[in-house]
């Protein structure tokens, strides 16, 4: 665990306690929610249901939900093909993820986007970007957008720890600086660039975090398996944002616990790794969290079961759901809503 | 009505829509203070402010990107790239972000904006500040296309971009930057996917884009002048959307076509109109569609070698009339 370099967490006590109940069951129902949908989106690709390529945030799951849990109505997420979760977090039913995950006509986009692009505007999810560093100056220009209108919302912008070292990545930091956008960039490092360890490829120890000075902006590096350490540092830097402060560059360290995509099988990890993370599963953390709390057993397997009863009738509805029909292939090419490029 | 140049047409195209509606905003490097490395959008700064018109690092991923992100959430921003080659590095927002975020959101996702870029040769520039490239759009489903030729033209075109619900890339023509031509006072609002006919003629029709346009209309007067050739010539205007009925109307009142292209040869605009003439009108052609092009090489920079090997009057002249003749 030499790469957990963030300080332990301040897990707050009864007696002070900033986040309070019904937060703390809020983030807790959301990683479990989180963690079965993505198990099952799991479970339907080796059963060969989803098809493409599917990149799972299992073991992922309190960034997506800490973030999530501290955004506000309107305030804007900006996600990359490891989106599945961030989208769910937004409060988008599993069904539609999964319908899409299924490219089922029940799906988000009813199949015409698929697994890396998952997009659901009424949710303030404003589309899951699959080329690596595409939606961070597309952030930047919500968040200027907001500056200019004197809208209060804030655009925030999931990545990888890989996309640190591609050029829009650099672009986007010193234009959002320079600009003093309201724009939060939330960088996820699970250790590996795609089937690359990331230390390998780049040329600091915190690939988010010491490139943050270039860009004058402090270094903030967390424990991204905790979500109350998300969720406190994400609303530090969405007050930030709103108080028109500028930019946030937060990294988040945390661990993948399946490939890189559905293709990998992630065999170029040491051996014991993946063992040592899970035991700093987010979920465990928080369950054991919640009991520090008084919360009790009973009360979280409810939470358990209500989510995999969301989760089992998204299952059957999307096995039901029929193939998007073809009429749909020549709509929404342009605004008018046809594809005709000539007279 | 005034005699205004090309460049002060940019700047008033933008302005005259700027004024019309707050959600314009405009961004780029150079465009602001410096009214803009060609002086294409001078007193822009001056009129509309800081928070409208912004200079930007060089970040050309940066502008479109931002450009987009504001199009998203309800701006209808126009973002200036210097020149057209550096297209080709901020491409993903051009080829696959701007164009496949409608289509792959299922139509929730909009993008009105406008790309404004210098393109063409003539500066002596040399290979990577002098390309044609519109092309390289042309060939990507969900953009639209532009290239004017007039200072008219190019704010009428632009107002129609600046009001399209789609994203636009609107190509003007370095080149073209000092000459000057009509314009009437008061607002001018043209419409995308027209093509005008700049010259009616009875014995070919010469297709021309940009700066190939006034090339083409000098050769058609001298082709009737010294040959008694009566040349059509036809504006493209817009590769996307296309005019084809335009096109096909004049093919079929004058039975030959020739394109003046200054792209080089490979995958130009050309070849899909003569793709599309030989598959929708075969039989009301006299003779193969001739394509007059740059040749398929890089730009060089001195200039009679800059001069060689761009299509010409004389260049246009010589085809149509060894074509015609033969």
């Amino acid at each position: 665990m030499k790469a957990m370099a963030a300080k332990p967490t301040t897990a707050g006590t009864p007696a002070n306690d900033d986040i309070g109940e019904a937060k703390r069951l809020a983030l807790y129902r959301s990683q479990i929610r989180l963690r079965e949908a993505e198990q099952r989106a799991f479970d339907l690709f080796l059963q060969n249901l989803v098809k493409g390529t599917s990149h799972l945030s299992l073991g992922q799951e309190a960034v997506a939900a800490g973030f999530a849990e501290a955004m506000q109505k309107g305030d804007l997420s900006f996600c990359t093909y490891r989106g599945h979760a961030h989208t769910l977090a937004r409060g988008v039913s599993v069904e539609k993820v999964l319908g899409e995950l299924m490219q089922k006509d029940n799906g988000l986009m009813r199949g015409k986007g698929g697994s890396m692009h998952l997009t659901s505007e009424d949710h303030g999810v404003m589309g899951s970007y699959a080329i690596i560093g595409a939606h961070l100056p597309i952030a930047c220009g919500a968040a200027w957008r907001a500056q200019y209108r004197g809208d209060k919302d804030v655009s925030v912008c999931f990545f990888g720890d890989g996309t640190t070292n591609i050029g829009a990545f650099h672009e986007a930091l010193n234009f959002a600086a320079v600009w003093k956008l309201p724009v939060v960039f939330v960088c996820e490092n699970n250790l590996y660039m795609e089937y690359t360890p990331i230390g390998d490829v780049t040329a600091v120890p915190s690939p988010a975090g010491d490139r943050a000075a270039a860009y004058g902006l402090p270094k903030i590096v967390i424990d991204g398996n905790d979500a109350d350490v998300v969720y406190r540092e994400a609303q530090k830097a969405f007050a930030k944002a709103r108080a028109g402060e500028g930019p946030s560059l937060i990294e988040c360290l945390t661990y993948r616990h399946s490939g890189h995509s559905r293709a990998d099988p992630a065999k170029y990890r040491p051996e014991g790794e993946l063992e040592r993370w899970k035991e700093r599963d987010p979920i465990k953390i928080y369950r054991e969290r919640l009991k520090q709390f008084g919360v009790s057993e009973q009360v979280m397997a409810e939470i358990d079961a209500d989510v995999r009863r969301e989760v089992d009738a998204a299952t059957e509805a999307c096995k039901a759901a029929p193939m998007p029909p073809t009429d749909i292939l020549f709509t929404d090419v342009y605004a008018d809503g046809g594809w005709a490029w000539r007279n | 009505m005034a005699e205004i140049s090309y460049r002060d047409a940019v700047a008033r195209g933008i302005a005259q829509e700027m004024a019309r509606d707050k959600d314009v905003v405009f961004l780029g490097e150079d465009v602001a203070k410096a009214g803009g490395c060609f002086k294409a959008t001078v007193g822009l700064y001056e009129q509309f402010g800081p928070l409208r018109v912004r200079d930007t690092p060089i970040s050309e991923q940066a502008i479109l990107g931002a450009a987009m992100g504001a199009a998203m959430t309800g701006l209808k921003p126009i973002a200036e790239i210097m020149f057209s080659d550096f297209i080709a590095v901020c491409f993903d927002y051009i080829a696959n972000e701007f164009p496949k975020s409608r289509y792959m959101s299922n139509g929730q996702t909009k993008c009105p904006l406008v790309v404004r870029t210098g393109n063409g040769a003539g500066s002596r520039f040399g290979a990577q500040h002098s390309q044609s490239v519109e092309n390289w759009c042309m060939m990507i489903p969900g953009l639209k296309v532009v290239a004017p030729s007039s200072p008219r033209d190019v704010i009428g075109l632009l107002a129609a971009a600046v009001r399209d619900p789609d994203p636009v890339i609107f190509f003007e023509h370095k080149s073209l930057y000092p000459i000057k031509g009509e314009v009437p006072d008061g607002e001018i609002v043209d419409t995308l996917g027209t093509a005008k006919i700049l010259r009616p003629g009875t014995d070919c029709t010469i297709l021309a884009l940009a700066l190939m346009v006034p090339r083409a209309l000098e050769a058609a007067e001298r082709l009737k002048a010294e040959h008694g050739i009566d040349a059509e010539v036809v504006d493209v205007r817009s590769l996307v959307p296309l005019d084809t009925q335009t096109i096909l109307g004049s093919v079929g009142r004058t039975h030959r076509l020739f394109t003046v292209e200054e792209n080089p040869r490979l995958c130009g605009w050309g070849a899909e109109i003569v793709s599309i003439v030989a598959d929708e009108a075969f039989y009301d052609l006299d003779g193969p569609p001739v394509r007059i092009t740059t040749p398929h090489i890089p730009l060089p920079a001195a200039d009679h070698l800059e001069d060689m090997v761009l299509p010409t009057a004389d260049r246009i002249v010589e085809t149509v009339r060894r074509s015609l003749n033969s």
